[in-house]
């Protein structure tokens, strides 16, 4: 068969994907999805059977019989649990917008950077040998076709040299041309998976178009085969475990490490959950999925039965299916079974380079050169296209790695055993994942140990003896352990023997793995954004409302976003948003209008800004969903936005704190004013007070100083007791501003006694009878012989009289003045009652007068009598002495004072006294 | 340096008895005829039949204060000669002007000097 | 009720892994053909097939 032939086909089948992925990519952007299909969905996983599936199988199959089946029972295996866990991946990956299993699991740990970069290196570092074994299928696909029996085949150095370098090339280009032809944010691409599906029908039909040729055309059915097969002892070896070779041990492991790549393969995520359109294709997958992969196996025993039994050693077994219909003539069939082959390993390439790449590009390149700040992020286009790119760059990089590996290494093992190489580097994320699916407690440290370990166990005791082997390293670690230590040989960890070097390299790896995983994350406290995040991971059925994250409409009510909002950007910056939300959607919100899901969306994502984008959207789902959020779940947000709720809250109490303090500052200044005016008034008044005596002893000392010569005795008397007089005046006013002081200090009185009310008013009754003479007022009291015992202090009770007694005589009538003072007992209370004929004292004012410094200025009343400490004063004494004061007043008739004391009698006092 | 013959009038109104004596001696030691009032109204009462050519007056007092009697006074014709000086405690600028506003002449605060408030009432009985 | 499938599809998980793993599967490791195939053939097919026929009953069942 040409070359040409070959090249041409393989071109005219490409320009056929090419247009498959064309036309459903521009059915998308029209909206309409064709790949929102269970069975597509289902084809595109098989994504998982690559030229090792269609190549490799077989050739390993002559080796090891059935032990192939184990790559593809392991993902049967895990079918029945994809309801499960599939979906909680995919509905974790679509809330968190994940875009690989890096991303995954750096999300899951927290955001972690690190994980991101480990995860990536080790995902690259284990799938190259995975895309070299492709390149060598193909190569070897090209070759066999070409060269089949010709014996022309030139020198193998030369040959692979071109051939191999060529097909790596062309892969990179067509990778490159069809993984990155757009962005897409949430790195989707739906022609790419249509591509896929319509590979998997090629690869399916193809291969059983060639098992069925096999087993029908060149044997006479499935019976005829295998009773062939048991007559020859090679053939008959491959029929069971035990003749060929394979321990249960080593297919216990094999079924394990598979039923983890189906899911950790980076190219598995990305078909299975990145890709994914819809949860509700996982069911129908669970068995589509394992029917195809029971389809595509089921010819792969006769294949590799057929060719042992009818090709010598000179036939390379991963070749047996193009060489049984090319030896038995049906050309076109193996050039159908080239394209068969070629289709697996380009959608296994694509699909995997794609994957990697976003990896790559995202967890390494682009946070690199974010750093060397040599991404325009002004320039939106500019910045898309140098993703696309690095994209580009790193698809080409990995390709060129894999050439490097399959030219080096792999070309001298056989397919199987280097893709088993990557299943086990893979089987290396699966202690994180399920840990971080199911284990809140699991941390970063740990999962950054765990991993650590096992990819340095695995590069120990997988690669770097290959790399040895094919003279890369020296290879005496190898045979006598790392430094010479016996216990760390490569194939014999700890000294343990007898098990093939995958299996070996499997258990360890992932023993320790999973140990270092466990003991440190029990050893190590979680952050707040990690605890937040395994939540949403563990708990991931609790943050979404239903199972359809892509119907799923989220409603508000404005105001509660608003007040969300409030809670942790501000008013300030709430107001902005919400007026830009307005300005660019240009609607006008209102309070109790309902928010549509672009709304909700644009608060959360702005609050992620803010709390991070987990927190962001449960506290959003809390305003957004009709349940109200578990208390769990809050205390999940409140440990980590804890800081800034703590801050919001000590905003608002302070916020309160000085509300009070501004209204108590305002009260008091108030108080401060109305006090200023209050002393301001009483230093006018005090000053009068002094001035009027003042004047009367100035004035009348100077008569008598100039005039002492011609005054008459009568006269000089007179005036000298007016000076005596006013001093006296002078005197009280300066104890009464004293008196203020005192009572202020509020002391208990002292010297209390034993007292005789009635006595006390006579007493200051005679003290002031010369004055109510002077001003022609007449005065009473009634009884003068009541017996009022109270106990008190007798000066400051005296005072008390005398200031009700001035006051009274202050207001008086002027001209017919008359005071009545009223003295009786009721109860166990003696009354004190002292009338005048004033004007009185209106309504407004009773309260008042008893308030320091108040006095009663009106037109009427002209010019305040006292200090306007005197009712004070009074009050002040009577309350000391357990007593009350109250006014009666009817305004143009005067007005009734009267003091009530407890009454106290002598006998009582003395019993008391003995009590104590 | 009592000037005999001098039979001008006085009228002299405080509430304050005390300085209603000193001011009495005072004005009757320079030979002025001395009439006393106790409150504004009294005062008022007092010039209904009797025209003093000056009032000694005081604005703090119970009842009618002395800017409000000096307003009243200047509303009767009779008066229409008769001076006013002020005598009281109240010293602010805006009193003064208050008591100027209501038709007084002079204003003399508490504690007065006898010397200075005697040479005012002659001078104002001399030059008018 | 989907809880339901889910505990089924749990079960299923467990009892598969015990019947195509070892030492099970060793019981089936015999040179011998039945229904002219190999017999750890046939049995890995058959298993797998009635595993396949399970899980598509489970999810078909439909919801009330």
């Amino acid at each position: 068969m040409s070359l040409s032939l070959v090249i041409g086909c393989s071109l005219a089948y490409i320009s056929l994907l090419f247009l498959i992925a064309w036309w459903v990519d521009k059915r998308a952007e029209r909206g309409v999805s064709v790949v929102n299909n269970p069975y597509i969905y289902a084809l595109s996983l098989a994504v998982y059977c690559t030229a090792w599936t269609f190549f490799g199988s077989v050739g390993r199959a002559t080796t090891g019989g059935l032990s192939f089946l184990g790559v593809y029972l392991g993902p049967t295996l895990l079918a029945p649990l994809w309801y499960m866990m599939l979906r909680k991946i995919i509905l974790i990956s679509k809330n968190q917008r994940i875009t690989s299993i890096a991303d995954f699991i750096s999300s899951r740990y927290g955001k972690s950077t690190t994980l991101g970069v480990i995860v990536t290196v080790i995902a690259v570092l284990g799938i190259v040998p995975y895309i070299s074994i492709q390149l060598k299928a193909v190569t070897f696909g090209i070759n066999t076709l070409t060269h089949f029996r010709s014996g022309t085949a030139p020198g193998p150095t030369a040959f692979w040299l071109d051939s191999g370098f060529w097909v790596t090339v062309a892969m990179a280009t067509f990778t490159g041309v069809f993984g990155t032809r757009k962005l897409d944010p949430n790195e989707r691409h739906e022609g790419l998976v249509a591509a896929v599906a319509f590979e998997s029908i090629v690869k399916l039909i193809s291969f059983s178009a060639v098992g069925l040729f096999v087993t029908f055309g060149i044997y006479n059915g499935f019976g005829d085969l295998f009773t062939q097969a048991t007559l020859r002892e090679d053939t008959a070896k491959m029929l069971t475990f035990e003749s060929s070779g394979i321990t249960p041990f080593s297919w216990n492991v094999l079924v394990m490490l598979s039923l983890f790549a189906i899911i950790l393969l980076p190219r598995q995520f990305h078909i299975s959950v990145v890709e994914n359109t819809s949860p509700r294709h996982i069911p129908k997958a669970m068995w589509v999925f394992p029917l195809y992969l029971l389809l595509i196996n089921i010819f792969v025993l006769p294949i590799a039965l057929a060719g042992k039994m009818m090709f010598d050693a000179s036939i390379h077994p991963d070749t047996y299916v193009l060489s049984l219909p090319l030896e038995k003539g049906a050309a076109w069939l193996a050039l159908a079974a080239f394209i068969g082959g070629f289709s697996a390993a380009t959608s296994m390439i694509v699909v995997e380079a794609t994957a990697l790449s976003i990896m790559f590009s995202n967890h390494i390149l682009v946070p690199l050169l974010i750093r060397m700040r040599s991404i325009g992020s002004n320039n939106l286009v500019n910045g898309a296209a140098r993703l696309l790119d690095i994209r580009r760059l790193s698809i080409l990089l990995m390709l060129f790695l894999a050439y490097l590996y399959q030219k080096s290494v792999g070309s001298t093992y056989d397919l199987v055993s280097v893709g088993l190489i990557s299943f086990t580097a893979a089987a290396q994320l699966a202690p994180v994942v399920i840990g971080g699916l199911y284990w809140k407690r699991a941390t970063h440290q740990g999962a950054v140990a765990g991993l650590i370990v096992g990819f340095v166990i695995w590069a120990f005791c997988l690669p770097l003896p290959s790399m040895a082997q094919a003279g890369i390293i020296s290879g005496t670690f190898v045979k006598e352990g790392l430094f010479g230590i016996s216990f760390l040989k490569p194939y014999a960890l700890f000294g343990v023997t007898g098990i093939d070097p995958i299996t070996h390299a499997a258990f360890w790896s992932l023993l320790i793995n999973t140990w270092t995983y466990a003991i440190v994350s029990v050893n190590t406290q979680p952050s707040m954004l990690s605890l937040t995040q395994a939540d949403l991971f563990v708990n991931i059925h609790k943050y979404i409302s239903g199972h359809e994250y892509d119907i799923l409409k989220r409603e508000a009510k404005i105001g509660d976003l608003k007040s969300v909002l409030n809670r942790y950007l501000g008013e300030t910056r709430t107001l902005a948003l919400l007026n830009d939300y307005q300005a660019i959607s240009r609607t006008v919100l209102e309070e109790q209008q309902t928010a549509q899901a672009d709304l909700v969306s644009f608060v959360e994502t702005n609050l992620a800004g803010a709390i991070g984008a987990a927190s962001a959207r449960v506290v959003i789902d809390s305003v957004a969903k009709e349940e109200p959020i578990s208390l769990d779940e809050v205390m999940r947000i409140l440990d980590q936005t804890r800081e800034a709720v703590q801050h919001s809250r000590i905003m608002e109490e302070k916020n309160e704190e000085l509300k009070m303090l501004t209204l108590q500052l305002t009260n008091a200044n108030v108080q401060l004013k109305q006090l200023d005016r209050l002393k301001a008034d009483f230093i006018t008044t005090v000053t009068h007070e002094l001035r009027t005596p003042v004047t009367s002893i100035k004035s009348l000392s100077k008569i008598i100083l100039d005039d002492h010569d011609r005054l008459d005795d009568e006269r000089r008397t007179t005036y000298l007791q007016i000076i005596v007089n006013e001093s006296d005046r002078i005197s009280r006013l300066i104890n009464q501003v004293l008196d203020i002081e005192k009572l202020r200090s509020e002391e208990p009185v002292q010297q209390m006694e034993q007292l005789e009310l009635t006595e006390i008013v006579l007493h200051a009754v005679a003290g002031m009878q010369q004055l109510l003479t002077e001003r022609n007022i007449q005065c009473s009291v009634t009884p003068t012989d009541l017996e009022l015992p109270v106990y008190g202090n007798r000066d400051k009770l005296i005072q008390v009289v005398v200031n009700l007694l001035s006051n009274a005589l202050k207001f008086c009538d002027p001209q017919k003045g008359r005071i009545d003072i009223l003295l009786r007992q009721k109860d166990k209370f003696v009354f004190f009652g002292i009338r005048d004929n004033g004007p009185g004292i209106p309504v407004q004012a009773r309260q008042l007068i008893f308030e320091q410094f108040t006095q009663l200025h009106s037109k009427e009343q002209g010019k305040p009598h006292g200090t306007g400490l005197g009712l004070y004063i009074t009050k002040k004494i009577v309350e000391q002495h357990q007593g009350s004061i109250r006014v009666e007043s009817e305004p143009g008739h005067g007005a009734f004072f009267e003091i009530i004391l407890p009454l106290s009698e002598p006998s009582n006092r003395v019993l008391e006294k003995n009590a104590y | 340096m009592q000037i005999s013959g001098n039979s001008a009038k006085i009228l002299v109104v405080d509430d304050e008895p005390n300085i209603v004596i000193a001011l009495e001696y005072l004005l009757q030691r320079e030979g002025y005829e001395v009439q006393k009032a106790y409150n504004g109204q009294q005062a008022l009462d007092c010039m209904e039949n009797w025209t003093p050519d000056i009032v000694v007056l005081d604005v703090m007092m119970p009842g009618m204060n002395g800017f409000e009697v000096a307003r009243r006074l200047r509303e009767i014709p009779a008066l229409e000669l008769t001076k006013i000086i002020f005598l009281t405690a109240k010293g602010t600028q805006r009193d003064k002007e208050s008591g100027y506003a209501s038709g007084a002449e002079y204003y003399m605060i508490k504690p007065f000097d006898n010397d200075v408030f005697i040479s005012t009432v002659n001078e104002i009985m001399a030059y008018g | 009720m989907a809880d339901d499938r889910s505990s089924q599809l749990i079960i299923l998980f467990f009892v598969f892994v015990v019947l195509l793993n070892a030492p099970i599967l060793q019981i089936f490791d015999r040179k011998e053909l039945w229904f002219g195939m190999p017999a750890l053939y046939f049995y890995l097919f058959f298993i797998w097939l009635v595993l396949i026929v399970v899980v598509g009953l489970i999810v078909r069942k439909k919801r009330k």
